[in-house]
Order: C-alpha cells, then sequence, then structure tokens
C-alpha cells in the first residue's frame, strides 16, 4: 500500500509540476494512475484530501485556482519557482562549514533534517568539502526542546513549559511570547516576554521540564522592533560593573587566576600579587577557595571576608 | 508520520541528487541517503514507474544500471530539489550557530556568509531560521590555539603544548598526536596520544598556555585512532572513587556541569550528588571552591583532608 500510495504522489507532483495551468481534481483522477483504485466518488475525495494535505505537511506550495473563462470549476498546479530550491555557489571555506555542521547533531530529531537538508544543497551542484575525521564541533549538542520553541517562535504562537531556574527548589509552568533562540557561551536560550511577569525573560532550554507546547492563535506574538536578543542573554548573567580584586598568590600556583589576571606584581617572598577582574565578591569567592592556601584575597574587604566565612562555615561544619 | 509523507521527501530529494551525481554506486547512494541497499532498489524500481501522464516510454523517468552504477534521466519536472523546510533549515541553522561560537575552527565570516547565502535561498521557513536563531561569540578559549590545533589535525602534524592541569595546578609539556578535535557545552577539546603519558588524553583547549606544531607526522595505530574516535568526554574507569557531596540549593548548578552518577533531592531545595573521581587532588579543589554551600560527606577522609586544607587557609587570613 504505502509503495503505491508514494508512486501516485510522486506521479501527482510531476504533472502539476509539469502543468501550467490548473488541473481540476476530475481531471487528476483520469490521469494520474493509482486514482483508479477509487471505487467511488467518495473514495476518490477522501484520498485526494489526504494527498493534499500530505503535500502541504512536506512544504509543496500547492496553488489552487481556476481557468480563466468557462471554466469555474477550482484546479490545481506547483509553481515551480516556488518549490525549487534555487542554487547556491559556496566557496570553499563556507562549504567548510556547512561540511561540519553536518556533524553536529548527535541525535536524530535534528541529525535527520540536517542531512536531509545536505542532499539537497549537493542535488544543486554545491560541493560539500571533505573534513578531518576527527573534527567534529558540538558533540553530544542536546537538542531537547530546540524543534518545539522554534516552531513557536516561528508561528508566532505563545509557548508554556515547566522551568526550574538555577537556583528555583521547585519547577513552575512558564507562559511565553517567544521573540528567539539565543546559543551563547554552549547552551541554548530562549528569549521572550514572559506573560505572567509581564516582563522579558531568559530560559535555558536545558532547564525545560517536557515538551513545550504552543499555546493560541498563529501570529499573536510581535517580535519588538531592535530588539537585541544576544545582548538581552548576556546581561542576564553577567553583572555589570567590572571591580578589581587584589589576590596574592604563591609563585608558579593558581594557574587558572593568573589567566584572568590584568596585572601581576611581585609580592616578595615567593608570592605574586595579581589584579583579578571581580564582578561580585561571592563570583571572586568561588573562584579563589579552590585554590587553598596558595591564593589569598587581600582587597576588596568584602569579597576577603566573604571567602572567611565560607572557610568558616566549611570547618565548622558537623 | 505516515510512511508516504515519509518516502515522498526522500524520492523527491533522490531524483536531482542522482541527475547531480550520475554513475554513483548504489551502495553510496544508499549510505548518502540513510537507507539500506535493498531500499534504495525499491525506490529506484518506484522512480521508473513514475513520469508525465501518458506514462509512455517517452514520459517515464529513465533508470540506467552500469554493473552497481545508477543513472537517472528523463525527470526534468522533480529535477530540482525541494526548498528546505522549515525544519531542516532550523537544524542547519543551528548547527552552523554552534560551529561558529569556537572560533578558530572556521572562520566566522566563512559561518556568516554561508548562512546568509542560505537565507536568500532556503525560501521564507527555513529563511528566517537565521533571525531567529542566533548565537553570541562566547567562547573562552583563544581562537589561535583552536586554529593551530584544527591546523595541525587537518594536516596531521604532532602539537607541542604548553598545557596547564588545575587539579595539580601546574603547567606541563607535552608533546601530543591531535586525533580528534571537538566542541561540547561550549568548550573546545582535542583528544589525542599525548608522549608525556604514553596514553590517550582529552585536553581543553582553553587550558592550552601556548602551542606549536612540529614538523613531525602523526603516528599512531589504527585501534589508537579508532579509540581516540570512540571516546566519551569523560570515560570513567573501574578504579575512580565515588564522592558523595551534599549541595545547597544556590549551587544546584553542580548537576548540570558536573557528570554526576547520581542525583538526590535533598528536600530542602538542595541536592545530595554523587560522582565519579580519578583525581583526589581535583575533587579538593572543588570541594574548596564549594565551601560554605556544599561539602563532601563521603568518604569521610575526604571531607576531612578537604576541612584540614580550610583550616591551613583559614590560618593564612589571620595572619
Amino acid at each position: 500500500m504505502a509503495a503505491e500510495r508514494t508512486e501516485r504522489l510522486v506521479n501527482l507532483v510531476i504533472c502539476l509540476l509539469h502543468t501550467r495551468s490548473f488541473i481540476t481534481a476530475e481531471r487528476l483522477r483520469e490521469i494520474i494512475p493509482g486514482y483508479s483504485d477509487a471505487r467511488s466518488d467518495d473514495a476518490f475525495k477522501r484520498m485526494f484530501e489526504r494527498d493534499k494535505e500530505d503535500l502541504r505537511d512536506l512544504g509543496i506550495p500547492l496553488e489552487t485556482g481556476t481557468m480563466t473563462g468557462w471554466e469555474d470549476e477550482i484546479g490545481y498546479r506547483i509553481a515551480r519557482n516556488d518549490y525549487a530550491l534555487p542554487d547556491i555557489t559556496f566557496e570553499p571555506d563556507e562549504a567548510a562549514a556547512v561540511a561540519l555542521a553536518a556533524r553536529v547533531w548527535s541525535s536524530a530529531a535534528l541529525g535527520g533534517p540536517v542531512t536531509r537538508a545536505l542532499r539537497k544543497l549537493e542535488a544543486t551542484g554545491v560541493e560539500i568539502t571533505p573534513m578531518p575525521e576527527g573534527l567534529q564541533p558540538g558533540v553530544g549538542a542536546i537538542s531537547g526542546a530546540l524543534p518545539a520553541v522554534d516552531e513557536a517562535t516561528r508561528a508566532g504562537r505563545r509557548v508554556s513549559f515547566d522551568y526550574r531556574g538555577a537556583s528555583d527548589s521547585e519547577a513552575s509552568r512558564r507562559l511565553v511570547e517567544p521573540w528567539g533562540v539565543v546559543r551563547w557561551h554552549g547552551r541554548w536560550y530562549l528569549v521572550g516576554h514572559d506573560v505572567d511577569r509581564d516582563a522579558p525573560r531568559v530560559f535555558r532550554l536545558s532547564r525545560m521540564m517536557g515538551d513545550p507546547k504552543a499555546e493560541g492563535p498563529p501570529g499573536a506574538v510581535v517580535v519588538p522592533e531592535g530588539v537585541d536578543l544576544p545582548a538581552l542573554v548576556s546581561e542576564s548573567d553577567v553583572p555589570g560593573n567590572e571591580v578589581f580584586a587584589r589576590v596574592k598568590v604563591r609563585r608558579d600556583r593558581a594557574i587558572g587566576l593568573r589567566r584572568q589576571a590584568v596585572d601581576v606584581a611581585d609580592g616578595g617572598d615567593g608570592w605574586d600579587v595579581l589584579s583579578v577582574p571581580a564582578p561580585d565578591a561571592q563570583r571572586l569567592a568561588d573562584q579563589v577557595l579552590g585554590y587553598g592556601p596558595d591564593a589569598i584575597v587581600e582587597a576588596p574587604a568584602e569579597a576577603r571576608e566573604a571567602v572567611v566565612r565560607r572557610l568558616e562555615t566549611l570547618v565548622d561544619a558537623p | 508520520m505516515t510512511g508516504a509523507t515519509d518516502h515522498l521527501p526522500r524520492l523527491l530529494a533522490l531524483v536531482p541528487w542522482l541527475l547531480a551525481h550520475p554513475g554513483t554506486p548504489v551502495s553510496d547512494v544508499a549510505r548518502e541517503f540513510g537507507v539500506s541497499e535493498e531500499q534504495l532498489r525499491a525506490d529506484l524500481n518506484l522512480l521508473w514507474m513514475c513520469g508525465l501522464p501518458g506514462y509512455g516510454p517517452g514520459d517515464l523517468i529513465d533508470v540506467t544500471w552500469k554493473g552497481d552504477r545508477v543513472t537517472l534521466s528523463n525527470a526534468d519536472e522533480i529535477a530540482r530539489p525541494l526548498r528546505l523546510t522549515a525544519e531542516e533549515g532550523l537544524a542547519l541553522v543551528a548547527a552552523l550557530r554552534i560551529v561558529s561560537e569556537e572560533p578558530g575552527i572556521v572562520e566566522r565570516t566563512a559561518i556568516d556568509r554561508a548562512l546568509a547565502k542560505l537565507e536568500a535561498a532556503a525560501g521564507a521557513a527555513a529563511g528566517t531560521a537565521t533571525e531567529r536563531v542566533v548565537s553570541a561569540p562566547s567562547s573562552d578559549s583563544d581562537a589561535r590555539v583552536v586554529a593551530t590545533a584544527t591546523g595541525a589535525l587537518a594536516r596531521g602534524k604532532r602539537l607541542k603544548m604548553l598545557y596547564w592541569v588545575p587539579a595539580r595546578d601546574e603547567a606541563t609539556d607535552r608533546e601530543v598526536d591531535p586525533l580528534r578535535l571537538f566542541t561540547t557545552d561550549g568548550r573546545a577539546y582535542l583528544a589525542g596520544w599525548c608522549y608525556l603519558v604514553d596514553d590517550l588524553r582529552t585536553f581543553r583547549l582553553d587550558r592550552v598556555l601556548e602551542i606549536s606544531v612540529l614538523d613531525t607526522a602523526v603516528d599512531v595505530t589504527d585501534e589508537t585512532r579508532r579509540r581516540a574516535l570512540g571516546a566519551g568526554l569523560l570515560t570513567p574507569a573501574a578504579d575512580d572513587r565515588l564522592v558523595t557531596f551534599s549541595l545547597d540549593p544556590s549551587v544546584r548548578w553542580f548537576a548540570d556541569y558536573y557528570p554526576c552518577e547520581a542525583v538526590t533531592e535533598r528536600g530542602d531545595g538542595g541536592l545530595i550528588v554523587r560522582l565519579r573521581v580519578t583525581d583526589d587532588a581535583w575533587v579538593r579543589r572543588l570541594a574548596l571552591g564549594l565551601a560554605g554551600r556544599g561539602r563532601v560527606i563521603d568518604p569521610p577522609e575526604l571531607a576531612d583532608e578537604v576541612r584540614d586544607v580550610a583550616i591551613a587557609t583559614l590560618s593564612a587570613y589571620r595572619r
């Protein structure tokens, strides 16, 4: 059954691409071999409706119209220009980028579509540059909620999902008008307007629980003019003004801190004094604590106290 | 999806691809399309039943075999591939965004140019994905380091590098045969044969302090190469030890960042997590970094060690 149906659909597509004028359903019934199986008018109607739906689902631009003049019955055709992928010519470095993109997805959800896209591009004459075997960007890049979120965004529909932020102990339901998806520091984020909080918000896709659901009518979401999606994501993570901390580190130790230092001075006696960007005291404490007695915060006092307090908590724990 | 809605797109993609690649061995075609040879032959048998109404010899698609090589002709109507679907556009654009976030593997401008061309050609549904799915440059690694490693991998040359080992807080000189360069969670890694330890090792490229390409060719066995390509990011070894942490709600992110074997709720918003560690120095450093927000609860001797270092550090502050 499946093969016969596919054959009928291929013939239908060929016929509708070939014709310049609209062809009526009745005429198609006569000329496309598979439709002769239909025993009644109703059976044919059902078959044809289903075929039309499948073609549209696949993104095939099926046009309807009537012949000018005497014929007033609706007919069908496929506009070749809307159907066909135009020629794309890639420079070698662009083709290399596309070739690597094909290796990104390890999951079938997005791996299949990207491979299909590549086969189409190759069919227009694009040469996909072979890349060294070991080159694999984005290994394990988890697609997760991405297709569902993107589909809602594309359709301009609201999207709802259960979400647990980094410091939330429980998940809560969010309803969001999606503006776009941003890749930042190796993670995917949804940026949009949180309907309940009535403010722009950023959500990490990996913290969504279950599948996001599109809600409400298509076209209801309007993306604000000139919104800078990447900026919204980076602002949500990094606090503003840069403050520098003074950290005394034992010579040849604390290489991680040294790499962030904007200045290194000799502290004498086997020590160096680093100037390290420290947007807030706790973050600096996070970075310094791991080096134990090899890194001592000297200033600001707030950061120094944060380190001491946290060490005391650890030492005093039962 | 019904069988036909899966099958039809493949056939409509297969025809233009075969027209552009005449005389391709059928096994290669099957691999390109991710189907069995048997399925591909079934597809071809179906295609030569298709064509223009009338369905006479001149109307049907011609499939010509030369041994195992297949050539297609007389399929003008469907000679061009269907535009990219929204799904294909998204997958491709999102993948290109991922490739672009690691500077040094491919020029970022090349990716931008490729995206612009796709946007222009792909049609409305797929094209606008370039606007909806964007990325912010964010890598911590040095583009020059990644570019050097990529170049050496492509040309099969040995690398010399100064590599920082945070667990021991030291910089080590190594020679490495690069076998695999990959990015995950926004970081670039190089896997290769390390001559310092005479074994496969995975290096984080943001911890490479200095790097240069040697004029020595990569010299590893096929077996080693295969192991490098198959290796996961962190392959737990049997002699790793299990460490259990109790984490306050403010450091729940820990479970996202480290490959935990078990994660359970503590009941107050905090977590109990268990992970395998190979390096005691690393886990001590990790535990100290969590001071005041999380602590080692097992093994107890490790908890004691961490506490001893904390006491030593506190006394340095009180001097």
